[in-house]
């Protein structure tokens, strides 16, 4: 037997979607999750309703550790489609726990693993006499088998299977008793041969909770004080606005009444989403959209009205695989150059670009201050990673800070005005005052228009009138560069540079480690908003080399970067994709990065 | 200086001057508009005129000028909308649009505010062609119109009110912009409706639509308008002063306590009756005939804010304490 594993493995439960797998692996990870050990579970799930292949991989790691792993070293086989290659996945060493009628020839027979044949089918046929709840039942089979083969013991799977169907307790004791058959068929049946183990630890996962970024994101959106949500389904981002009429539902009604102090509205398409949204933030109301990025596509030209007749509303673009339909149910970084740029002519927006369900939080309350302070759209660019699968986080902290409504006057500042203008700038920074509709003083109204302009809001074609107002609102966009949130750097003087954002984050932690570890020390800077902070120059000419990574083929960030750095400090930069729709892992960083510095002639480019 | 009811004179209710070609329908109907607005006692701070783009979408610039406006962008306004009333339900939303903004870009947003019921006056300035990018055909063009070159449509038309009726629109007129007696007080029964009111105004475009050939002309609209009713408006509590003879009148009370007697003309219509008015409709444009009036009214359905059971406060003046869920029911969260 090879040396034992311990709390440091990716299992990877291979199903048929539509079979109810989904329980029994979130129970798997909510006990070993249960055992202090550190879980990152990621969902590989296909665009479809039933039958297509679906794997669940749970990345046990002592190092906590979230990123995904390449490679996969424990394997439960249940869907017979896809066994060969499932099989053949696994890395040397590992484990197999499959259907004993697959039949273990050709690729899936190798003798660098250790095999498991489990009667799944049988077991389950033999005892659940429901037809319909078979399937499901089936699967906590396997649950049984793993934690009995790994060392999960049986109170902590009951535990999770208590914490998984909380409002369901009737379900507990039947999916115990088929997990049970797990546990007493390995003990009776199979001998352990593999050195893959669990085992108890205390601390990391003290206080953690599980949750996904979507969820994350409708409480900052509901701590942020939206009244107004207008969307269009469309996975990544359902979750989010569903997540969102969940919590109105529930916070945000009268009990005595019924009132309710929040509009949904379920739009036609995304292009009536935002419009709701932006008639929303111009009559006053925090207003938000949830979204991808076909979706995004549509609200382009909305969008640039947003930009130009300065209006707030919050868009949340929950990123997927694209170009087109692409992969719906896979993840990219791929929408961040296209929302910062979204609309023709001079545009330019403020994205916020979230990391952790903490961030996608926070920068959901950040996003509507931000909207309203700057009046202008705000996008929160999360994907599918971050807005779907579950994370250990800490509890979310309640927010401190009061709402920031912005330069808004009222019928008191109105009377006190001698005169006002709607896109003056009276504070130098770029960013005008507004009044409301509804604002009673007989000079609160002005007319709203995407066509051009003067400081009045009289329609005016006049070319310097039109190239002032441009200024000014590059003006507006260099005030909120140091007002976004700013980017986080772990610096230590070193030659080379990481710069990453949102979800690639968890890959350059465990690259940092693993470079330290072949004695590379490497920089790193997280860059959380656009426009750039003033920092991320700074950072660079702090270094020889910094690596641009992220989730996308053509290296977007890298060329915003190339394009407003000073020049001399565009040939630092480099530039490191990783795009096959399933989240970044930390080789998908060290290996290109390696290359390149043992050939300084292609990094010199 | 005459006043209104709320004190305001006449002048109040004028916006800037018009940019549109002198003779466009459109300049009437925003005459219309300010002597309704300035009868009814709108307060123009509460009044939030929107519109999509087009000649007829620029007219909210040229009535109120104290109010706010929202020039949005092409068909897109009924969504505007939609979020400016969410936001603030005490507003009285004023849409202005054209055939172009609804009928073909907008049409998707049109049918689904309708079916929502929002409570908007939306009026549609109808000149069969898109007037701003210079006289192409619109989708309202009827079968056999011509262009200014002699071009005919060849493709079936969209029929503002019968497609509003269709999707159970709660308050439906025809008229034409010349019309004032008929589309005043038309327009004051709207304003007072709680819903979706849609008025189709024939609002010819001298420019590009008012050749011999169009059936959107000024000539060709006298000819062939067949008059279902006349509406007199009577505010709430206001008394009915005018004798009408028995049976020449159908009386509807709207949401506020107005009402509006309807005097039949060329035929007898019920006003209430939606698969008789779809049947006029059809029936007069298959003679070549438009008919115009209150053609459909229902002042008994919930509209949006309704349905979705919101406060009556606006939303747009809630902070924070109304807003975040409280610091005990927070910890809750995450057990
Ligand atoms: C997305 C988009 N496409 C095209 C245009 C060009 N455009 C401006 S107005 C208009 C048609 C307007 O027609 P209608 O609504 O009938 O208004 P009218 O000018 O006839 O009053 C078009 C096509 C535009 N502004 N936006
Ligand atoms: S082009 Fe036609 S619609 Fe436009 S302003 Fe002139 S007459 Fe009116
Ligand atoms: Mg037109």
């Amino acid at each position: 037997m090879q040396q034992r594993s311990v709390n440091d493995f990716t299992i990877r439960v291979a199903t048929v979607n539509g079979s109810g797998s989904q329980s029994s692996n979130l129970v798997l990870t909510n006990a070993i999750f249960r055992m202090g050990i550190p879980v990152a579970p990621k969902n590989v799930f296909p665009s479809n309703i039933e039958g297509l292949p679906t794997w669940f991989d749970v990345r046990v790691s002592s190092k906590g550790y979230q990123c995904r792993t390449r490679e996969i070293d424990v394997l439960v086989a249940l869907n017979a489609a896809t066994w060969r290659t499932d099989a053949a996945s696994v890395r040397p060493g590992g484990v197999i726990v499959h259907e004993a009628t697959y039949p273990v020839s050709g690729e899936a027979q190798r003798d660098d693993v250790t095999y498991y044949a489990v009667p799944f089918n049988e077991l389950a046929k033999a005892n659940f006499k429901d037809g319909a709840l078979r399937k499901y039942l089936l699967n906590m089979i396997y649950v049984g088998v793993l934690a009995e083969l790994l060392g999960i013991d049986e109170a902590t799977i009951e535990a999770a299977i208590g914490t998984q169907f909380k409002r369901k307790p009737s379900a507990v004791t039947t999916n115990m008793d088929a997990a049970r058959l797990g546990f007493v068929h390995t003990r009776e049946q199979l001998t352990k041969r593999d050195a893959f183990a669990l085992e108890r630890i205390a601390g990391p996962t003290d206080g953690l909770v599980f949750m996904d970024g979507n969820r994350a994101a409708a409480l900052g959106c509901i701590m942020g004080g939206c009244t107004v949500a207008a969307w269009y389904p469309i996975t990544p981002s359902s979750s989010l606005c569903e997540s969102f009429i969940q919590l109105a539902d529930k916070y945000r009604v009268d009990k005595t009444t019924g009132e309710k102090n929040v509009a949904v509205v379920q739009a036609e398409d995304e292009l009536a989403a935002i419009g709701m949204v932006f008639g929303a933030g111009w009559a006053g109301a925090r207003a938000m959209t949830s979204t991808s990025g076909p979706g995004l596509s549509l609200m382009a030209e909305w969008a640039g009205y947003g930009y130009y007749a300065e209006v707030p509303g919050v868009i949340f673009d929950v990123q997927r695989a694209g170009p087109s339909t692409g992969l719906p149910t896979r993840t990219m970084q791929g929408d961040v150059a296209f929302a910062y740029q979204l609309s023709h002519g001079d545009t330019k927006h403020i994205v916020l670009l979230p990391a952790t369900v903490q961030e996608a939080y926070e920068m959901a309350m950040d996003a509507f201050d931000l909207a309203d302070r700057f009046q202008t759209p705000v996008f929160v660019l999360s994907d599918l990673d971050l807005g779907m699968n579950s994370w250990m986080t800490k509890p979310l902290p309640y927010p401190e800070r009061p709402f920031d409504r912005g330069k808004v006057l009222g019928e008191k500042d109105l009377n006190r005005l001698e005169s006002w203008g709607r896109y003056r700038d009276v504070d130098h920074d770029g960013v005008p005052y507004r009044t409301l509709p509804g604002t009673n003083h007989s000079s609160a109204g002005f007319f709203t228009r995407g066509t051009g302009h003067d400081e009045e809001a009289r329609y005016s074609e006049q070319p310097d009138v039109w190239q002032r107002n441009l200024d000014r609102l590059v003006r507006k966009h260099d005030t909120a560069r140091m007002a976004v949130p700013q980017p986080v750097t772990d610096e230590r003087q070193n030659a080379i540079g990481l710069l990453a954002y949102g979800t690639t984050h968890h890959a350059i932690v465990e690259a940092r480690d693993e470079l330290r570890k072949d004695g590379i020390e490497v920089d790193y800077m997280r860059v959380r908003a656009l426009p750039f902070s003033s920092d991320i120059a700074a950072f660079v000419r702090r270094h020889d080399r910094v690596y641009v990574v992220e989730q996308n083929r053509d290296g977007q960030v890298y060329g915003l970067l190339r394009a407003e750095l000073p020049q001399h400090l565009i040939g630092r930069l480099h530039s490191i994709r990783h795009y096959n729709g399933v989240p970044i892992d930390a080789h998908a960083v060290i290996d290109p990065l390696l290359a390149a510095e043992r050939q300084p002639a292609v990094v010199a480019e | 200086m005459t006043v209104n009811l709320i004190g305001l004179g006449r002048d109040v209710y004028k916006g800037l001057p018009t940019t549109l070609c002198a003779g466009c329908g459109h300049n009437s109907i925003t005459n219309h508009l300010i002597k309704a607005l300035f009868e009814y006692g709108v307060q123009p701070h509460k009044l939030a005129k929107m519109s999509g783009i087009g000649c007829s979408s620029k007219t909210p610039a040229y009535f109120v000028e104290q109010a706010h406006g929202f020039n949005g962008v092409h068909g897109r306004m009924p969504s505007a909308a939609t979020g400016a009333k969410l936001a603030n339900r005490e507003l009285m939303v004023l849409g202005i649009s054209g055939d172009g903004d609804t009928a073909s870009i907008g049409l998707g947003q049109f049918v689904h505010m309708v079916r929502r019921n929002l409570d908007i006056v939306y009026i549609v300035e109808n000149n069969g062609v898109y007037g701003l990018t210079k006289g192409q055909f619109s989708a309202t063009a009827d079968v056999g119109s011509t262009l200014k070159n002699g071009t005919p449509n060849e493709y079936s038309t969209i029929d503002i009110c019968g497609l509003a009726i269709e999707l159970g629109a709660t308050f439906v007129a025809r008229s034409f912009s010349g019309d004032g007696k008929q589309l005043v007080p038309m327009l004051q029964a709207a304003f007072s409706h709680r819903g979706t009111s849609i008025i189709d105004i024939i609002s010819p475009c001298v420019t590009f639509n008012d050749h011999t050939g169009s059936t959107k002309s000024y000539s060709y609209v006298k000819d062939h308008e067949l008059v279902a009713n006349m509406p007199d408006f009577i505010r709430p509590r206001e008394e009915v002063t005018v004798d009408y003879e028995p049976g020449t009148v159908q009386r509807v009370t709207l949401e506020d306590g107005a009402q509006v007697l309807l005097r039949k003309v060329d035929r007898d219509y019920d006003a209430t009756d939606r698969i008789g008015a779809l049947r006029t409709i059809h029936e007069s444009r298959a003679q070549g005939e438009f008919v115009t009036g209150l053609l459909f009214v229902d002042p008994n359905v919930p509209d949006l804010c309704e349905r979705e059971k919101m406060i009556e406060k606006p939303l747009k003046d809630l902070n924070e304490e109304d807003l975040r869920i409280s610091r005990e029911a927070w910890t809750t969260l995450f057990d």
